[in-house]
């Protein structure tokens, strides 16, 4: 038998149909590939070994039955930021270190009503704040990618790097992840893997420890384009109990992928060509470019013209509702407690040792900026911004059909290379934050690689709940890229 | 309605008018939480009725109760308030072990419920308006058990979460009876309407009191709240002490400084529990989890048009419907149990002899037994039939006493225990004035008096009523007694 590990999900799971192997004998190879790849990849906070064999078994079952769910099989990572009943859901925190909750995430409850198996839970930064997997409790997580003659640990970029990691090094067939500002794509592109945030609303969050609501997004991280629709398909879907959720039909995106695209208007924002532009990703951006044309699609200049100013007021609105939702973490039902000699003592001990220190600056800027006195001036005004970045959006897609843009401004960096400038940290996210703050779908896909042979991503953003023609047009350039590339293994 | 006259207290320099804001905050009469499904039922064991989301646990979200919406835009419509089609819950941030999610759910720019007013009665039948600026929905926290052990603090979380309405009112009260009327009249409504149950004891209706004080006439002075008194008098105590304390200091030279007050009941003062400077930044701010609050117009008209009858509309039927005085109507409207159970007996009868009977010996019975108008041991038809059995003859009210006195001890309907004790008055002309004559006769003296004095004919009265057992219909033996008598 070949390795089962270098399946796609959509190979896994017609195999597994097909009876080729057994959802079992797929779990345990995956088990086995992460026994020994996590010491040096540390992508999984922990796997759930007991749980994994149990669910495959189950699947296994169903599979004789003819009762295969459309997951059936698939051994998946879970991001620690979602909620999986009776398993440590940390976010990857000191605060929540121990915390197991009685109940499941709407999302990862669907994956298993869908037949998915749980390998374990990903790491993460500490409650999905950074755009390195640095600032995690349980220690970074090292690319499975290096350059070119180089033994340099590379960052696999953030927050979601553990699920991005482990699908770049097929330690799952594919994962689950958030992005509040691009924790999903920059991830992806750093690991040459595919990922999509959904139009805001599409995935419930019920049950995913929160960062910043109003942006917040669950997402997978997948192989191929395919893959990614069929997770999307599972982990999507209203629900009642999140009141942001969007009450729509699930398409099924993977009909999408394959599509023509002949026709197509392409929007490229020349206000994302920002002033220091690495000469690789523009590179980069133009083959997508070409990509597109070449498969019949009509490329538009457009102006997004806000682009500047969505960094600054992400990294308001983001904090501002982080400082109020981590308030909950105070030492008193729940997670770490630090005693003191009165409460306020308490509180500070608590959350003095319980949260890290990108953490903390998240939840100081927050509730700087919520002040009274600075609210006008910022959170206000943030969210006017905000409002002027999504009027650009609308405009713009009154012309185009969907936008082409990089995912990130570089390629993966080296651990520890970011750690004092959080500026130059945050500006990672310079080209992702957009769509999160206007609630649109955003898609990364691998379309090359750097000059140091690292892979570089394409951003593909879509009309609100338009993440179909998003699978389209991803899959037609994942044709065109021809990237099948994997990092050479070194762990 | 007659002017009363102004309260105002005397101090050194001059007499001093109050100036008197409430903000109420009443309990939606809701079976859920206004953001969880958990129960709102009093006195269940501490966290018994604690939903994840109330607890405040990681990725729980709230989810608003449609039915909490509803009774906000009814007790809105109570008001005579504008309803606000869209209306947005912030989060109120501070922390504290009761307050579970770090912040508490409420409105803060755009409530539900925007400017309306209340016409406020007092006891004696004259009445004010005061003026509401919003009434807003928020969550109630937890609640911090202090005294239970000396090291440690317990936190009940059954009322996390439960719904409240705020009722703000504008600063329209000017006494301590009046703002004592004006949480009397409001709990009034909303008793009702049904969206509170009003219940001061339990904490269901509580109030903070602006109070500020003023030369009669001059600026508004600087006001101190004092937070979460629960009972009329305590209301009114912490007034008077409050609007003392401020004259005194501002006497002395002092000023007042804005702050936070509490009202410790066991020694009648107020003091102070927090300055504006040490306020807390609630950096209040749109709660992401929740969608503004969008109202369809047709939903409202529709709750406005299954509202019941307020109190306000009851009072003036009451009046013209019945014949009732203003102060007989006002203390039956002021307990829509009791106005629904004279209605009821006064079906078909007389309606001021039914309320007599319902205001006077039935209340009092059941004021002295502690007992409520929805449980009484007397139905409202028996009452009807009582009053019914005395307007066609069948009894005297001298009698009727009696018959109620079997009826309160559960001996059953009226009829019955007329028929049972022969109590049916005697209206047989010919048995009276058998009676009469025996009287006459044996008491001849009496007789030559009481042609002289005609007052003395009572004496006769009474002795028939006494041959009779009472049974006597008086208006017929006064007649014959008359006849008799040449009178």
């Amino acid at each position: 038998m070949s390795d089962l590990t270098k399946l796609t999900l959509k190979g896994a799971i017609d195999g597994l149909k097909a009876k080729s192997f057994s959802a079992v004998e797929v779990a345990k190879a995956h088990l086995d590939a992460i026994a020994a790849a996590n010491p040096a990849i540390n992508a999984y906070i922990q796997t759930t070994p007991d749980q994994a064999l149990a669910m495959a078994k189950a699947s296994d079952e169903r599979i004789a039955k003819g009762e295969a769910g459309p997951l059936e099989g698939a051994a998946i990572g879970i991001k620690d930021l979602f909620c999986t009943k009776g398993v440590q859901s940390a976010a990857a925190s000191n605060i929540l270190r121990g915390f197991k909750p009685p109940y499941e995430s709407t999302v990862t409850s669907q994956l298993w009503r869908d037949g998915a198996v749980m390998l374990g839970k990903l790491n993460m930064d500490e409650f999905a704040m950074g755009s390195s997997n640095e600032s995690s409790a349980f220690g970074p997580v090292v690319n499975p990618w290096r350059a070119k003659d180089s033994s340099q640990n590379l960052t696999p970029g953030g927050s979601s790097g553990g699920s991005a990691a482990a699908v770049a090094a097929d330690l799952c067939l594919a994962a689950t992840a958030t992005d509040t500002g691009g924790s999903i794509r920059q991830p992806a592109a750093f690991t040459g893997t595919v990922g999509i945030k959904p139009t805001y609303g599409r995935c419930s969050r019920f049950g995913i420890v929160a960062f910043a609501s109003s942006l917040d997004q669950a997402g997978p991280i997948g192989k191929t384009v395919e893959d990614t629709a069929l997770m999307l398909r599972s982990m999507s879907g209203h629900d009642p109990k999140d009141s942001t959720s969007l009450p729509v039909e699930v398409p099924d995106f993977a009909a999408f992928v394959g599509k023509s695209v002949k026709g197509l208007k392409i929007g490229v924002p020349g206000d994302y060509r920002i002033e220091g532009m690495p000469e690789e990703i523009a590179r980069l951006w133009d083959q997508g470019i070409e990509w597109l044309k070449a498969a019949g699609c009509e490329i538009k200049s457009i102006r997004l013209p806000h682009t500047k100013y969505a960094l600054p007021a992400y990294y308001i609105i983001a904090p501002a509702e982080a400082s109020s939702n981590l308030a909950r973490y105070d030492g008193m039902r729940f997670g770490l407690r630090e005693e003191g000699g009165n409460l306020t003592e308490v509180y500070e001990n608590t959350r003095a040792k319980g949260f890290g220190p990108e953490v903390k600056r998240r939840i100081l800027i927050g509730t700087y900026v919520l002040s009274a006195g600075y609210y006008d001036a910022y959170y206000l005004k943030a969210l006017k911004v905000r409002r002027r970045i999504a009027d650009d959006f609308e405009a713009a897609f009154k012309e185009v059909d969907a936008i082409l843009t990089p995912t990130a401004p570089s390629a993966a960096f080296p651990l520890g290379q970011r750690n004092d400038d959080p500026i130059a940290m945050y500006l990672n996210d310079v080209f992702t934050v957009t769509t999160n703050l206007a609630g649109l779908p955003g898609l990364s896909l691998p379309a090359g690689t750097s000059q140091t042979g690292l892979p570089l991503g394409l951003q593909l953003i879509g009309k609100p709940l338009d993440e179909g023609t998003l699978f389209s047009l991803a899959g037609a350039m994942e044709q065109a890229a021809g990237v099948s590339a994997k990092p050479a293994k070194w762990w | 309605m007659s002017e009363r006259p102004p309260y105002r207290i005397q101090g050194r320099t001059g007499e001093w008018e109050v100036v008197l804001g409430l903000e109420v905050h009443a309990q939606v009469a809701s079976k859920a939480k206004l953001f969880s499904a958990a129960g709102t039922g009093f006195g269940a064991a501490p966290n018994d009725h604690v939903s994840l989301v109330d607890a405040g646990f990681p990725g729980m979200l709230p989810v608003i109760n449609r039915f909490c919406v509803e009774q906000a835009v009814k007790t809105g419509l109570g008001l005579k308030a504008k309803i606000n089609h869209r209306s947005i819950f912030d989060r109120k941030n501070y922390f504290y072990p009761d307050l579970p999610q770090g912040y508490q759910i409420s409105q803060f720019k755009d409530p539900i419920v925007g400017e309306g007013e209340l016409i406020v009665h007092h006891d004696d039948g004259t009445s004010f308006t005061v003026g509401i600026e919003r009434l807003h929905l928020e969550q109630d926290a937890g609640k911090s058990i202090h005294d239970m052990d000396p090291n440690a603090t317990y936190v009940d979380l059954n009322r996390s979460g439960v719904a409240l309405m705020e009722i703000v009112s504008r600063p329209d009260m000017r006494s301590p009876d009046e703002a004592a009327a004006y949480v009397k009249t409001l709990r009034q409504l909303v008793r009702y309407m049904g969206t509170c149950d009003g219940d001061m004891e339990k904490g269901n209706l509580r109030a903070d009191v602006n109070v500020s004080v003023r030369k009669p006439g001059a600026e508004l002075g600087t006001r101190c709240e004092i937070k979460n008194v629960n009972s009329l008098r305590f209301i009114q105590q912490a007034i008077v002490y409050e609007a003392h304390r401020q004259i005194e200091v501002i006497e002395d030279g002092g000023k007042i400084v804005q702050e936070t007050r509490l009202f410790d009941a066991g020694k009648g003062e107020t003091r102070s529990m927090r300055s504006k400077e040490e306020a807390h930044d609630y950096r209040y701010f749109p709660d992401p989890d929740l969608l503004p609050l969008v109202l369809d117009p047709v939903w409202v008209k529709q709750i406005q048009a299954t509202l019941p009858e307020l109190p306000e509309q009851k009072l003036a039927r009451m009046q013209s419907q019945y014949g009732l005085s203003a102060y007989d109507a006002a203390v039956l409207v002021g307990d829509v149990a009791r106005a629904d159970f004279f209605e009821e007996a006064a079906k078909g009868r007389d309606a001021k002899l039914v309320a007599n009977w319902v205001l006077n010996d039935l209340s009092g019975k059941m004021g002295a037994d502690g007992l409520e108008f929805e449980a009484s041991p007397v139905s409202a038809a028996d009452i009807g039939a009582l009053v019914g059995l005395i307007t066609d003859g069948t009894i005297s009210g001298k009698i009727a006493r009696e018959v109620f006195e079997r009826m309160w001890a559960g001996e059953g309907a009226p009829a019955a225990i007329v028929e049972k004790h022969g109590l049916v008055q005697v209206t047989d002309t010919g048995a009276l004035e058998a009676a009469i004559d025996e009287i006459m006769a044996a008491n001849p003296d009496k007789v030559e008096s009481a042609k002289e004095k005609p007052q003395a004919i009572g004496w006769f009265v009474g002795q028939v009523m006494k041959a009779t057992g009472g049974k006597a219909n008086p208006g017929a033996v006064n007649q014959i007694l008359k006849a008799k008598l040449g009178l």
